[in-house]
């Protein structure tokens, strides 16, 4: 990460790089086609859904209305009329700010502490929730919440929801913490200040973008989870991945509700990617190129 | 009033003194309670009633049934051992496919050009968008009848496919949709690799007259072997619990065939359509065990590469 933003802030050695490569005709077409392909190929699907969701059941099935027809927000009106879909948006909302607000608030001085004090076995401990399946873990989660009266309410699924952004914030916040120098906290606590001091007045206000790009990240987790607010939520407490089930008949799919409430879902996280891009890359290849 | 203050302060600061000293535990310690918390409890339960003949509801008698559960698991050849093979399949086959191409674009990407910043934006949109979205999308785009894919068959001349509703066809193309998915993951940590190696060698190769596939193989990769294997662990890990798009594409079950049906589909079924916890339990705790080994190997491997 920092290897990387020095060679694309200095712009000799990004002038070099270019320079330096003297493609050959034929590399340069290929890269253009190749890179082409890639683009059409990621962002196709979501271009076809997003056409599929304007358009009428009718025209869905349509193989000659692909591209040209009549747009129409019919499906949105039931998505949000019919369907009544905004209460599920506030439910993933709450869901998604409050675990993650209650995930930064342990993970953050957690990673401190791992980072500065090298607790390698504590770490591990908090990563090993990455890696279990958390199917195994569910139903004695339902059973413990639901004996504590605590199933269908926002509490259980924050809790579990938490279960992946605590694991995630500690992990990308480690490797901030590793790269923030222990010079100025140190320099701090010569003026005077305690070490818990140093840890609020200086590197709190400093770890600002790695606090930026793990809130981001376990936000994002926490929106598009499933599994757990499948089994956890209630039907006033659905969250949005739950509620688009509703589309699903027994007899029939209503494709274009379905299509409408699937965009409805992701573009707002896609363009919340997308303006954050940097944090979001970031964060999903922390400590990944640490070796 | 005097000496209360003065108490007072002096209580503030040895309580200053205690927690400055301790801060190491005090900073840590609600995280990794918090998430061991999480892990023990429920898995010393799931454990448990690995052992139980628990079914039904979680409140009627239970019975201690021994290893009961374990040898009906371990000799189902009909669900359970079928399952393992499909999760082994998916995995090792979508992240071969997604360290490939991924590979391959992240090279494409190395070196800046215009556009850029559009590209590595599309480059994440199947990575952010909702994985359920994405299963209910890429189902419309694979109905046989209305969907984009037989659509886009015909107009070369092929025939219909019948994709997620064949079953011989449903779990290569949800690999597909994997690999449309997460290959972006593979592409970012690979760049991150790529982008922080130094020059140096590279160029040394490239004046010693290595050719390009030499500089490669020779150089590049070698340098890049800790990010690719972050990378490639990481997506077995993920990949080996696949549950959204499955459950999304086909349901419980897997199909009527159980043609999709991993573990993690199979363990979900059991729990909450048949109720049948015990038995559930003990697939969980095979599948746990069959993880840690997974990830115990990669890391034995990695400690022997260096």
């Amino acid at each position: 990460m920092t290897a990387a933003t020095v060679t694309r802030a200095n712009p000799v050695a990004r002038k070099r790089r270019r320079s330096r490569a003297g493609d050959s005709r034929a590399y340069t077409i290929f890269r253009v086609v190749a890179l082409v392909v890639v683009v059409v190929g990621l962002a196709f699907p979501i271009v076809w859904m997003i056409l599929a969701s304007l358009k009428s059941n009718i025209d869905i099935y349509n193989a000659a209305k692909t591209f040209s027809f009549v747009p129409t927000f019919d499906n949105y009106v039931t998505v949000f009329g019919e369907q009544s879909f905004l209460p599920f948006f506030w439910n993933s909302f709450v869901v998604g700010a409050g675990s993650t607000g209650l995930a930064l608030a342990l993970g953050l001085p957690a990673a401190y502490a791992m980072s500065r004090f090298t607790m390698r076995r504590s770490a591990s401990t908090v990563l090993l929730a990455r890696i279990i399946p958390a199917i195994s873990l569910i139903v004695p989660w339902y059973f413990i919440f639901a004996n504590l009266g605590l199933v269908g309410g926002y509490g259980a699924m924050i809790l579990a929801h938490m279960f992946t952004s605590v694991p995630l914030i500690v992990w990308i916040l480690i490797s901030f913490f590793d790269g923030l120098p222990v010079d100025l906290e140190e320099a701090a606590q010569v003026d005077g200040l305690t070490p818990i001091g140093a840890f609020f007045r200086i590197s709190l206000p400093l770890s600002a973008p790695g606090i930026a790009t793990a809130a981001i990240l376990a936000f994002i987790f926490s929106w598009n989870n499933f599994l757990f607010s499948l089994i956890l939520s209630g039907s006033q407490t659905k969250t949005l991945p739950v509620a688009i089930m509703n589309f699903i008949g027994y007899a029939s799919i209503d494709w274009g509700g379905l299509m409408a409430a699937s965009t409805a879902i992701t573009v707002p996280i896609i363009v919340m990617a997308v303006f954050f891009q940097k944090y979001v890359v970031s964060g999903l290849t922390a400590g990944a190129t640490k070796g | 009033m005097t000496q209360t203050n003065l108490r007072g302060s002096q209580f503030g600061s040895s309580l200053s003194i205690w927690a400055n000293r301790h801060r190491k535990w005090i900073f840590a310690g609600p995280a990794v309670i918090f998430v061991a918390a999480l892990i023990i409890i429920p898995l010393s339960y799931t454990i448990y009633l690995s052992f139980t003949d628990a079914a039904n509801s979680l409140r009627a008698e239970i019975n201690f049934i021994g290893f009961e559960n374990y040898v009906a698991v371990l000799t189902d050849t009909t669900r359970f051992w079928p399952a393992v093979g499909r999760t082994v399949t998916f995995t090792v086959g979508v992240v071969a496919v997604e360290l490939a191409l991924g590979m391959g674009i992240a090279l494409l990407l190395r070196r800046p050009f215009r556009g850029e910043r559009i590209v590595r934006g599309i480059i994440l949109l199947p990575l952010v968008a909702t994985p359920i979205a994405v299963g209910m999308m890429w189902r419309l785009i694979f109905e046989p009848s209305i969907g984009f894919a037989n659509q886009l068959l015909n107009w070369f001349g092929l025939p219909d496919n019948g994709w997620i509703s064949d079953p011989n066809q449903a779990l290569p193309t949800l690999m597909f949709v994997d690999i449309w998915q997460w290959t972006p993951m593979m592409v970012l940590i690979l760049l991150a690799g790529l982008t922080s190696l130094p020059d140096e060698p590279d160029e040394a190769a490239r004046v010693d007259g290595a050719s390009a596939f030499q500089r490669f193989r020779y150089v590049t990769l070698p340098l890049l072997m800790p990010a690719l294997i972050a990378a490639v662990v990481l997506r077995s890990i993920d990949a080996f619990k696949t549950f959204d798009i499955l459950y999304a594409t086909k349901g419980t079950g897997g199909g009527s065939l159980h043609e999709v049906e991993t573990v993690n589909i199979y363990a979900y079924g059991e729990n909450f359509l048949y109720s049948r916890y015990g038995l559930a339990s003990a697939v969980l705790v095979v599948f746990f065990a069959m993880v840690l080994i997974l990830v115990a190997i990669q890391l034995l491997r990695r400690k022997k590469d260096y």
